[in-house]
């Protein structure tokens, strides 16, 4: 990844000091959703896209870039994977309002 | 600290909250038309609404010190009405004379019909024919990459466009690169869920710099925050980073993009207040009119 153009005042080491409990909390709230789903219908990856999606977002935080030359971040490389990633303009309007992810496994909602 | 937030729904919010945003330092807010959570009926009840920005807002904000100043259009999430655009577009360059109107927004898209491009054409020619400041909605969610590409490349078609003169809003990381790239304005809209935390927009300053990028609240109807540009302030603090910088980003960055309209001016705290002298409600029939202030 590369570097920024204003530097974090912090180190590395603080960063983890300082921000390492609230993410711990998010990383369980993760854990708790997909056990929640899979206690209710361990299925829904396969039938409802925005599960499948957010299943495949889950690979690319452990996919860290090979070389710095490699600009996109992680956080990038999911915003990509949740969006629609035609060019063609709709010839109407389907529905007001977003769901949150691009339906590119043609799987619909559960 | 002071700030200035770029984007903020008031019609929307409760006096309460302009005590809130005036006490953690707020100077001046703008505030561009969009949708109310439900399609309006008619273009009267856009002009309605108009009023509301132009004569109503401005006198609530100034009792608590806020200069309050808008963008007027139909918003993209009504833009594939087009009979209802045209006829609102019809009826806005009256309201552009308001010493309180920066400029046409937010505009945009929503879904990416071909409608809502036709509308969105209509008011950037307006924007042009009037010379006015363009500020400009990006969809959401999974809508906002398409979407920003299809703006970006609509509006550099127009060799008559400044891009100094536009805001493209509610950039995320992987939009933000194609506006700055193409020398817009963008925002980062701090919202507690669809759009940025403080936390990744600060991320996005360090990687990119602080030239052309404002934050704000796009505080609205929805689950937001009116003091989500201070609870950004104080990320900065505890990421270690110094008040200048904290300033030049939600206080001077602000002033430079939206200062490019002579309409606009923060003003000093007495000069601020000043407005609200003709705010407050006399009588009954004052307290009826928009000129009135004070809840029903």
């Amino acid at each position: 990844m590369p570097s920024g153009v204003i530097p974090s005042p912090k180190t590395g080491r603080e960063l983890v000091d300082e921000y390492f409990i609230e993410n711990r909390t998010r990383l369980l709230e993760i854990a708790a959703f997909l056990d929640r789903l899979d206690r209710t219908d361990a299925t829904l990856v396969d039938r409802d896209y925005r599960v499948r999606a957010f299943r495949e977002a889950l690979r690319l935080l452990e996919d860290r870039p090979a070389t710095a030359a490699e600009a996109q971040t992680r956080v990038e490389r999911i915003q990509h994977l949740l969006s629609d990633p035609t060019t063609e303009p709709l010839e109407k309007l389907d529905v007001k309002s977003a769901r949150g992810a691009y339906d590119r496994w043609q799987l619909g909602v559960a | 600290m002071r700030y200035i937030d770029l984007h903020a729904h008031m019609v929307s919010r409760t006096t309460d909250d302009y005590v809130q945003m005036a006490l953690t330092g707020c100077v001046a807010v703008t505030e561009p038309a969009f949708w109310a959570g439900w399609d309006r009926s008619s273009a009267d009840g856009f002009e309605d609404y108009f009023r509301h920005l132009t004569d109503f807002e401005p006198k609530r904000a100034a009792v608590y010190g806020i200069r309050h100043f808008a963008w007027l259009c139909l918003n993209p999430k009504e833009g594939e009405d087009r009979q209802l655009a045209r006829e609102v577009l019809r009826r806005i360059p009256r309201y552009l004379e308001s010493p309180t109107v920066l400029g046409i927004g937010e505009i945009g898209l929503n879904r990416v019909t071909r409608n809502e491009i036709a509308t969105f054409r209509d008011h950037v020619d307006l924007a042009i024919e009037h010379d006015q400041l363009i500020h400009i909605h990006t969809p959401h969610l999974e809508d906002k990459y398409k979407g920003t590409r299809t703006i970006v490349d609509i509006l550099t078609e127009y060799d008559r466009i400044d891009p100094s003169r536009v805001m493209i809003d509610h950039a995320e990381e992987h939009t933000l690169p194609i506006i700055l790239e193409n020398g817009f304005w963008t925002g980062l809209t701090l919202y507690p869920q669809t759009k940025v935390s403080p936390e990744r927009a600060i991320d996005m300053f360090e990687r990119y710099g602080t030239d052309r990028i404002c934050v704000a609240s796009a505080c609205d109807w929805g689950p937001s925050l009116p003091d989500a540009v201070p609870h950004f302030a104080l990320a900065m603090r505890r990421r270690g980073h110094s008040a200048d910088l904290i300033d030049r980003i939600i206080y001077h960055n602000p002033i430079a993009f939206l200062g490019q309209s002579p309409k606009f001016d923060v003003g000093t705290d007495s000069a601020r207040r000043n407005g609200a002298e003709k705010a407050l409600p006399r009588s009954e029939s004052d307290a009826k009119s928009s000129a009135g202030v004070a809840a029903a």
